[in-house]
């Protein structure tokens, strides 16, 4: 498998980055030579092996359904770029 | 001798005996800090009004007698991807450059706790991604035994300022080895605890299958003195592990006869031959105590690089898809529309190793490619910690090298990922398994020291520091300080 220039835009999209050109290169060389190293993996034989998603079995965490202290609004938007109203504030959506 | 040189619990006693005050203590760090940092470039963020005020304020306890914390008046530096209330925390990314956090992490709230006194915040790789702290996208981070080489990473602020004299103990954070390497290449004391030990609640998260918070010190006595300060279950963190946490000063006992350790073959391949033979002098030091090591086999290791690239990357670029310019961060000011403010706040916020990562796990996450690596990586991540599990029927702890050669020289990797990433090899393996590990100095390779890594069962940090403790007692590595 190896990975064309063309292939660096479209998951460049789904990761809701712009790349300049030289980035493109980059990126389409060193994705190429790390996936290739990756290729290693398949000298393993693992046809029936479990996945390991997490080392912990852990599962469902409940707590009791009561109401705990939350953060105050003033504090959440200490960091907004911009806000209106008790609201995050963002350029429109669609043209 | 400085004050230093003290270790935590000795500074303790002489609080409570009064021969020693905060702000003596305080003062100390921020005048090696202002003598030193220009050159090591350890910190990013100073806490010193603040750092001064607390000191005169537990020292007005202290003058009333009040009860004190496990970690009373300590100055201690923070891994500046653990989020500090009113203290600005950017993970060494231009994207969070102006983020003043809301909140305490909860391994911060805990020190705060132990009355520990926060100094500053550490320089790391950005969103702790890389193994040299070039990465930083402020500066790069100098090791304090030689000015050209690199410190380690991700936390190489945090090791650093321990070497340097610059704080009394640090919090850095290991995904895939972010503790013990620069521990390694800087010559302290880092331990990584077992997965879900320590609350991740607050540390913002790169890989959160991985991720794990723990102390660097100068010694091991002060590793156990800081981690039992920071330990515990966290109903902040659904990943966190409910277990009791054990006197781990207790486990300190200098004894190790009869002690099984594992020496993987597989760790000593490859090795430059002077680390090599440090770990082989250190393992006759252990064997002169009682222990007995066998060379065993990890058959698996030769794949944890792969598959923690792919993993690591792949959790990444789903954890860092919060940074979107909407709620914090820099925003970019020149978008029409919100695809676009994603899109120019993100390319310009985030630097290129951490572009590399994101690009690399949305690839292995994406349809048609999931199975064949995401999947497959997951898979062998099984056969790793199969590995471990095997092992450590038979034997109490797993010891090799911490890394396969000592500190490189600044610049000398950072075109190649590939390279840069295999540096890794030998902590990268412990991280998927999730079990604890410890590097402690084990000597000197032209001056620069060398890391003997300590690897114990899930939850055995009562070993793995017992091991590191007695071994340390028998050298005198761990008392050498860089001439800065």
């Amino acid at each position: 498998m190896s990975i064309q220039v063309k292939d660096v835009e479209h998951v460049a999209k789904l990761a809701r980055l712009n790349l300049t050109d030289e980035e493109r290169e980059m990126f389409t060389e060193q994705l190429n030579a790390i996936l290739q190293y990756a290729e290693k993996l398949n000298e393993l034989d693992t046809e029936g092996v479990e996945p390991t998603t997490h080392v912990l079995h852990i599962s469902n965490v409940m707590r009791e359904d009561v109401v705990h202290e939350s953060l105050p609004q003033e504090k959440v938007f200490r960091n907004a770029p911009d806000e209106e109203d008790g609201q995050f504030k963002v350029p429109a959506v669609l043209e | 001798m400085t004050l230093f040189d003290l270790r935590l619990q000795e500074i303790h006693n002489r609080l409570s005996k009064k021969e020693l005050s905060v702000t003596d203590l305080v003062g100390e760090a921020f005048a090696k800090i202002s003598e030193r940092d220009e050159r090591v470039g350890a910190y990013l963020t100073l806490n010193e009004e603040g750092a001064r005020a607390e000191a005169a304020r537990l020292d007005n306890k202290l003058a009333g007698g009040e009860a004190r914390g496990l970690l009373f008046g300590l100055p201690v530096g923070i891994k500046d991807n653990m989020v500090t209330e009113g203290l600005r925390t950017t993970c060494a990314s231009q994207f969070l450059s102006n983020y003043d956090p809301i909140y305490d992490a909860t391994a911060v709230a805990k020190l705060k706790q132990a009355e520990a006194v926060t100094i500053g915040k550490l320089n790391m790789d950005e969103f702790a991604m890389g193994g040299s702290n070039e990465n930083s996208s402020f500066h790069p981070v100098r090791n304090p035994w030689d000015l050209n080489r690199v410190p380690g990473g991700s936390s190489g602020g945090s090791a650093a300022a321990v070497a340097a004299g610059e704080a009394y103990f640090t919090l850095g954070s290991d995904t895939g080895g972010s503790i013990r390497q620069p521990a390694s290449y800087c010559g302290v004391v880092g331990l990584k605890p077992t997965y879900g030990l320590v609350s991740r609640y607050g540390l913002v998260a790169f890989a959160s299958s991985l991720d794990q918070i723990g102390p660097i010190t100068k010694n091991v006595e002060d590793s156990a003195y800081v981690l039992q300060a920071i330990a515990g279950h966290d109903h902040k963190d659904s990943t966190s592990a409910n277990v009791d946490v054990p006197d781990y000063l207790a486990a300190l006992t200098g004894d190790i006869k009869g002690l099984r350790i594992a020496v993987p073959k597989e760790y000593l391949e490859g090795v430059d031959p002077q680390v090599k033979a440090s770990v082989m002098e250190a393992l006759k030091v252990l064997e002169g105590m009682g222990a007995v090591w066998e060379e065993v086999s990890l058959p698996h290791t030769e794949y944890a690089v792969a598959a923690y690239y792919l993993l690591a990357s792949s959790e990444a670029s789903s954890n860092l898809s919060r940074f979107d310019g909407v709620r914090y961060g820099v925003r970019s000011d020149h978008a029409g529309n919100l695809l676009d403010l994603y899109l120019e706040s993100r390319s310009q916020g985030f630097g290129p190793e951490v572009k590399r990562r994101i690009m690399l796990g949305t690839y292995a996450l994406s349809s048609g490619y999931y199975d064949a690596y995401y999947l497959k990586a997951q898979k062998v991540r099984t056969l790793i910690k199969r590995d471990f599990d095997q092992t450590f029927e038979k034997y109490d702890v797993i010891i090799g090298p911490t890394a396969p050669t000592t500190a490189f020289q600044l610049g000398s990797q950072v075109d190649d990922p590939l390279t840069m990433y295999l540096n890794d090899i030998l902590t990268i393996p412990v991280s998927l398994a999730g079990v604890p590990a410890i590097s402690v100095p084990c000597g000197f390779a032209d001056g620069l020291p060398v890391g003997l890594q300590i690897i114990g069962k899930a939850f055995d940090e009562s070993s793995v520091l017992r091991v590191a403790h007695a071994f340390e007692a028998q050298t005198d590595h761990h008392k050498q300080r860089p001439a800065l």
